[in-house]
């Protein structure tokens, strides 16, 4: 059963990518989304069997890298995490798999973006069954190239293939420190399997081992390297500026990878490795920092965007560091269950986004849309409910899983707390802010869009809407439904040996003890949010306009992203073509070929253009002359010293 | 094993009956040159599968030479001595797997002097092939040394406009390598009387002896290599080259630089090897960083892909001298795929460098709508290239990080940003060449793969794929021997250390003669 949750999307991408051609658009649509969705029922199967009655299971495949001590197999591993994991990927994949069918109606090549679908599909499931650092960076590279062909999917916009290299190469600089940590780990403890991994990490507490020159300690060391490479994937601040970018890709690939799943790996990794971060209060509270400065960042940036698919890319980014300040303070049961509930409406959001583009005939820009409710009335309540899911709604899925983030940063004990703890609430302010914004720019008021537009405005097809019905009951429906079970007083039960807590570690208890003020914060951000959205929407939409143009700086400062993009292409992107440059002609050409070959070989040359006017044509008859020659000089040496 | 069927010695020597075969076929042009080709294609073919036996009857368990030939040649001294083990024996099998496909890539792209060609490419496939075989340091040195006058042929007639200078700057590198190499097995040869290899492995040079001897040939192997900063002569030698000369360089002569490390350096130099390990580690990690950064900025697809290989070379270097098991099985592996990742890249430049004669990158963009065959395999070797989890080319270059980071952190750390320089530089080429809109004119009538293009590469994703998921067949083959390797590495190391503590250093050498 496992195997088949697994391979059937890979079997799903080789059929709709080799035979796609011959089989037509439509058979290749029944065949991707026809696997996901039996992949998908397996996987609720292997939920129930795996994390509700906890039958822990490892099904090896075949052996893979065997060099020396060094092992590697391609082997299973399903465990409550796991299972977690597989139902939140495959079910969110085989809905955006058949929104799919809607959405990408008038493409020429949907084979091939099936094909793609299903290949990121097999590639995160590949990741999160991994019993080993090596599959499960297969995996990591995997979805990380579905990622890239995808962003690049519409391949003769100029932005989409930038932003598609953008993205693996952001990515690629994560996986450096992911490698490092998978080489310190073999280094350290002599395996890549999870297990003896594990087992050995508390024995290596306190040591240092010799890193580049210096002693470091072997468990941060280890930890911080991993990290690395999570935030990479998780576009975590300073290595977040590929995910905006990759809005440039169908909407679809924006629900599925760049929010519910893909973008979560780095979260999961973390979770993944407790057993290891557990070790590690310094690590942790690097993870803690990052998080809680990622979520207010991108909340910052995505206050003032117009592009309604960049909004919601920085609340994702914004989320995903909700999830680390989770991991972070060591709840990593209420990580996961962000993670759980976020992938719902996130994608619900993108897919709703989706059909606003779509109904608007592939308009983006928000100050081109409002009062789109009376035209298509069913998107609009759908993009509600994933907003009212998003800010924390009470029993929506956020309301659980976001609220539970911010009580238990509050009440952690690792020295960036409080800042967690004051960063995520302002967050959750900007995050209701911009989220509102959203919906009153795109749905109310006066609309902005030019008539033409809106005389083809349309609901969107059934296999769109029922997609988006179906996250919109996850967007409501989860937290409320599986909150005990995974941040419970079970929840040590439902999770067993996936997550590993030391004895120290009591949060999961203590967040129940958090200040009424605390409790309720989140609620009056969400308020606040909302009221200010409203003010500045619909009551006195001027007041955005001149606010902006008084705080011009600060404005300027938000839209540009905080000139990130623009400060790396001066600090890395520039130099680096000057170096090559420079290198190139300089190194290469004046120094190594000027000292050496060159003025050799120029006096060569001139020899041996005399003897060309010589003896013309023919050249390869000195070959057997020279090679003669070359056996003789040998031969009367070796006689020579015989003698 | 002596007495039994000479199956090396008819591999080697296939290619050879062929080429004479070649040689006196006496017919008109036109019909001489189909001739060449069709004989030339069954010489190889035939070659491949005969040596596919040797793959089948290998003894996995012992790390012994086998399918030894021995047969008196050059007085007592210098035997003609065949075999292979589990570091030589895939060469072989790499050389003559690639060869087909060489032939093929030339089809129709070479119009002049046909038969000349396919004789050059069958006898540099019989040099090759006895240089992986050769278990005599003469005849090593032989086909080593010989096989560079078909490559300088084959890039001097056949080649591009800067063909000649090409043909010179990579003649001039190798020869004043091999000159020192020659010096140096003249002197092993005046120490321990004979030129048989396993006899010299087995003999155990003075520790002063062993730094002049490994200098000697390292000399040889670095350019082969090529190692920087001796690697300005592979991007023109490439550029200039035939598509099939740059497989055959890329795919098999830069394999030889290796090779010979594993071969002389580590099993008869230990303790030099250990001293100059430092050493190239610097170079390789700068090899790696330096030609990344240059191969981000070229303007020719070939040029590219040639810098690439220096870089990846890096990876090699890096791990056979980190002399553990992972960096040496990591190296043998990154060679091997390597060979035919990089063949396979050129075969790519050479499909439409046939169809538009041009090198340029700025020359293409937006084949992705007409070719999309292409842009699929094209895709699959980028990827491998840059070293993608599931390609051939991610478990050679993880497994040489891993096994340096054993020895030394700070250089697996520098060359692990060659992970993301890789992407840089493979995807951006991709990028111009394959995406974007097909706006050029020249291009709106590009053909996408014909038949014969469709069978050279498809073996070769095949092999890029299966190996990267399933690498197991050659992990057993390399398993025993590099472990032997190794073994008695650190077993010499050790006895010297036991014996003398004084570490020749530097500063000592000098004083030495």
């Amino acid at each position: 059963m496992y195997e088949a949750i697994v391979f059937l999307p890979l079997a799903g991408c080789l059929i709709a990518g080799l035979f796609g051609n011959r089989l037509g658009v439509v058979t290749s649509q029944w065949v991707t989304c026809g696997f996901l969705v039996i992949s998908a029922l397996l996987s609720w199967v292997a939920f129930v069997v795996v994390a509700l009655q906890g039958n822990v299971e490892t099904v090896q495949v075949l052996t893979w890298i065997d060099s020396g001590s060094f092992e590697a197999d391609w082997r299973l591993r399903i465990d409550t995490l796991t299972a977690v994991m597989l139902v939140v990927v495959t079910s969110i994949s085989s809905l955006v798999h058949i929104y799919s069918i809607g959405y990408m109606s008038h493409d020429e090549h949907q084979q091939r973006f099936f094909a793609y679908l299903s290949l990121f599909t097999f590639a995160m499931l590949a990741l999160v069954t991994a019993d080993n650092l090596i599959q499960l960076f297969f995996g990591w590279e995997g979805v990380g190239l579905a990622s890239y062909l995808l962003i690049g999917f519409w391949y003769k916009k100029p932005s989409a293939n930038a932003a598609a290299m953008k993205a693996f190469v952001v990515n690629r600089v994560g996986d450096f420190g992911l490698i490092l940590g998978i080489a310190a780990i073999y280094l350290t403890v002599g395996s890549v399997e999870y297990d003896t991994i594990f087992a050995a990490i508390p024995g290596l507490v306190g040591q240092n081992f010799s890193f580049l020159g210096a002693e470091f300690p072997v468990v941060t060391t280890i930890c911080l390297l991993l990290f690395m490479g999570a935030m990479g994937k998780s576009a975590q601040f300073l290595l977040h500026t590929w995910l905006p970018d990759a809005m440039e890709g169908p909407t679809p690939v924006s629900a599925l990878i760049h929010a519910a799943t893909m973008v979560t790996a780095g979260v999961f990794l973390v979770c993944r490795m407790s057993p290891i971060f557990e070790y590690s209060p310094d690590a942790l509270t690097v993870v803690t920092f990052f998080g809680a400065t990622t979520a207010f960042f991108a909340a910052t940036v995505g206050l003032v965007q117009n592009d309604i698919k960049r909004v919601i890319a920085y609340s994702t980014c914004s989320q995903l560091g909700y999830m680390f300040v989770a991991a972070g303070v060591g709840a990593y049961e209420i990580a996961m269950f962000h993670l759980f509930t976020h992938a719902f409406f996130k994608a619900l959001l993108f897919l709703g986004s989706g059909s606003v583009i779509h109904a608007m005939s592939d308009e983006q820009d928000m100050r081109r849309m409002g009062g789109l409710y009376k035209f298509i009335p069913a998107t609009w309540v759908m993009m509600l409910i994933g907003t009212l899911a998003l800010t924390g709604f009470p029993l929506t899925a956020g309301y659980f899983s976001k609220d539970a983030v911010i009580e238990a940063a509050f009440m952690a004990h690792n020295p960036m707390h409080m800042y967690a703890f004051y960063m995520t609430v302002i967050a959750a302010l900007f995050t209701s802010f911009y989220s509102w914004r959203l919906i009153f720019m795109t749905f109310h008021g006066k609309t902005r869009a030019s008539n033409e537009v809106l005389s083809h405005a349309h609901e969107s097809p059934s296999s769109m809407m029922v997609p988006l019905v179906l996250l919109a009951i996850g967007a409501l429906g989860a937290g409320a439904v599986f909150s005990s079970l995974f941040i419970g007083g079970t929840a040590e039960l439902f999770w067993g040996a996936a997550i590993f807590t030391t004895e120290a570690n009591e949060i999961l208890e203590e967040l129940h003890h958090a200040p009424t003020w605390v409790k309720f914060s989140p609620m009056v951000m969400m308020t606040l949010g909302f009221i200010t959205a409203w003010y500045f929407y619909i009551r006195s939409p001027e007041t955005p306009k001149r606010l902006a143009e008084e705080q011009e700086m600060l404005y300027k400062f938000l839209l540009n992203k905080w000139y990130f993009d623009e400060l790396y292409n001066f600090l890395f992107v520039k130099p680096a073509f000057w170096i090559g440059r420079f290198l190139w002609k300089q190194g290469d050409g004046r120094v190594i070929d000027g000292m050496g070959p060159d003025g050799v070989a120029a006096r060569v040359l001139d020899v041996t253009r005399g003897l060309a006017r010589l003896q013309t044509g023919y050249v390869y008859h000195y070959a057997f002359a020279m090679l003669v020659g070359v056996a003789a000089l040998t031969t009367y040496f070796m006689f020579g010293g015989a003698l | 094993m002596t007495g039994t069927f000479p199956i090396l010695s008819l591999i080697t020597f296939l290619p050879l009956v062929g080429a004479l075969i070649i040689f006196v076929i006496r017919a008109d042009e036109e019909v001489a040159a189909r001739n060449a080709r069709w004989v030339a294609l069954w010489t190889t073919a035939i070659t491949f599968i005969m040596s596919l036996t040797i793959w089948v009857g290998f003894d996995e368990t012992t790390a012994d030479f086998q399918f030894v030939e021995q047969a008196e040649w050059l007085g007592n001294a210098t035997n003609y001595h065949m075999g292979v083990d589990g570091i030589s024996m895939l060469f072989v099998i790499l050389t003559t797997f690639l060869m087909p496909f060489c032939i093929l890539a030339s089809w129709e792209s070479i119009q002049v002097r046909v038969k000349e060609y396919m004789i050059a490419f069958l006898l540099l496939e019989t040099l090759m092939i006895g240089v992986f075989c050769s278990l005599d340091l003469v005849l090593f040195y032989l086909f080593f040394e010989a096989g560079l006058i078909p490559m300088f042929l084959i890039i001097g007639i056949w080649g591009g406009v800067r063909r000649v200078y090409a043909s010179f700057k990579f003649f001039l590198y190798t020869l004043a390598g091999s000159v020192l190499m020659l010096l140096a097995i003249m002197a092993m040869y005046w120490q321990v009387g004979t030129t048989d290899i396993p006899t010299l492995m087995a003999a155990d040079f003075p520790a002063e002896m062993q730094t002049w001897l490994w200098l000697a040939f390292f000399a040889s192997f670095a350019v082969k290599m090529p190692m920087w900063p001796v690697h300005t002569w592979l991007p023109d030698a490439h550029v200039e080259a035939p598509t099939a000369g740059s497989v055959i360089l890329a795919g098999i002569l830069l394999k030889m630089g290796g090779y010979g490390f594993l071969r002389f350096s580590l099993p008869m130099f230990p303790i030099a090897s250990d001293l100059f390990a430092p050493m190239v580690f610097g170079l390789s990690v700068i090899a790696i960083i330096y030609t990344s950064f240059v191969a981000l900025v070229q303007e020719d697809m070939k040029k590219l892909i040639a810098y690439s290989s220096v870089a990846h070379m890096g990876f090699v270097t890096m791990g056979i001298f980190a002399a553990t098991t992972q960096g040496v099985q990591g190296g043998i592996f990154q060679m091997l795929s390597h060979g035919w990742i990089s063949g396979a890249l050129f075969l790519c430049v050479g499909v439409v460098y046939d169809r538009m004669h041009t090198r340029e990158i700025s020359a293409y963009g937006g084949l992705a709508k007409r070719m999309p065959l292409y842009a699929f395999a094209f895709m699959i070797f980028t990827m491998a290239n840059v070293g993608l989890p599931g390609t051939s080319g991610f478990v050679g270059e993880f497994l040489t990080i891993i096994g340096v980071f054993q020895v030394n952190t700070t250089v697996a750390m520098l060359a692990t940003t060659g992970v993301i320089l890789s992407a840089c530089y493979a995807l951006f080429l991709y990028r111009r060449v394959i995406f974007g809109a097909l706006e050029k004119d020249t291009l709106k009538n590009i053909l996408d793969l014909n038949l014969r293009e469709k069978l050279t590469l498809a073996p070769l994703i095949v092999a890029t794929i299966f190996f990267g998921i399933y690498p197991l067949p050659i992990f057993n083959v390399t398993a025993v021997s590099v472990d032997n390797l190794v073994a008695n590495y650190s077993a010499a190391l050790e006895a010297h250390a036991a014996t003398d503590s004084s570490v020749p250093d530097f500063a000592s050498l000098g004083l030495g003669r």
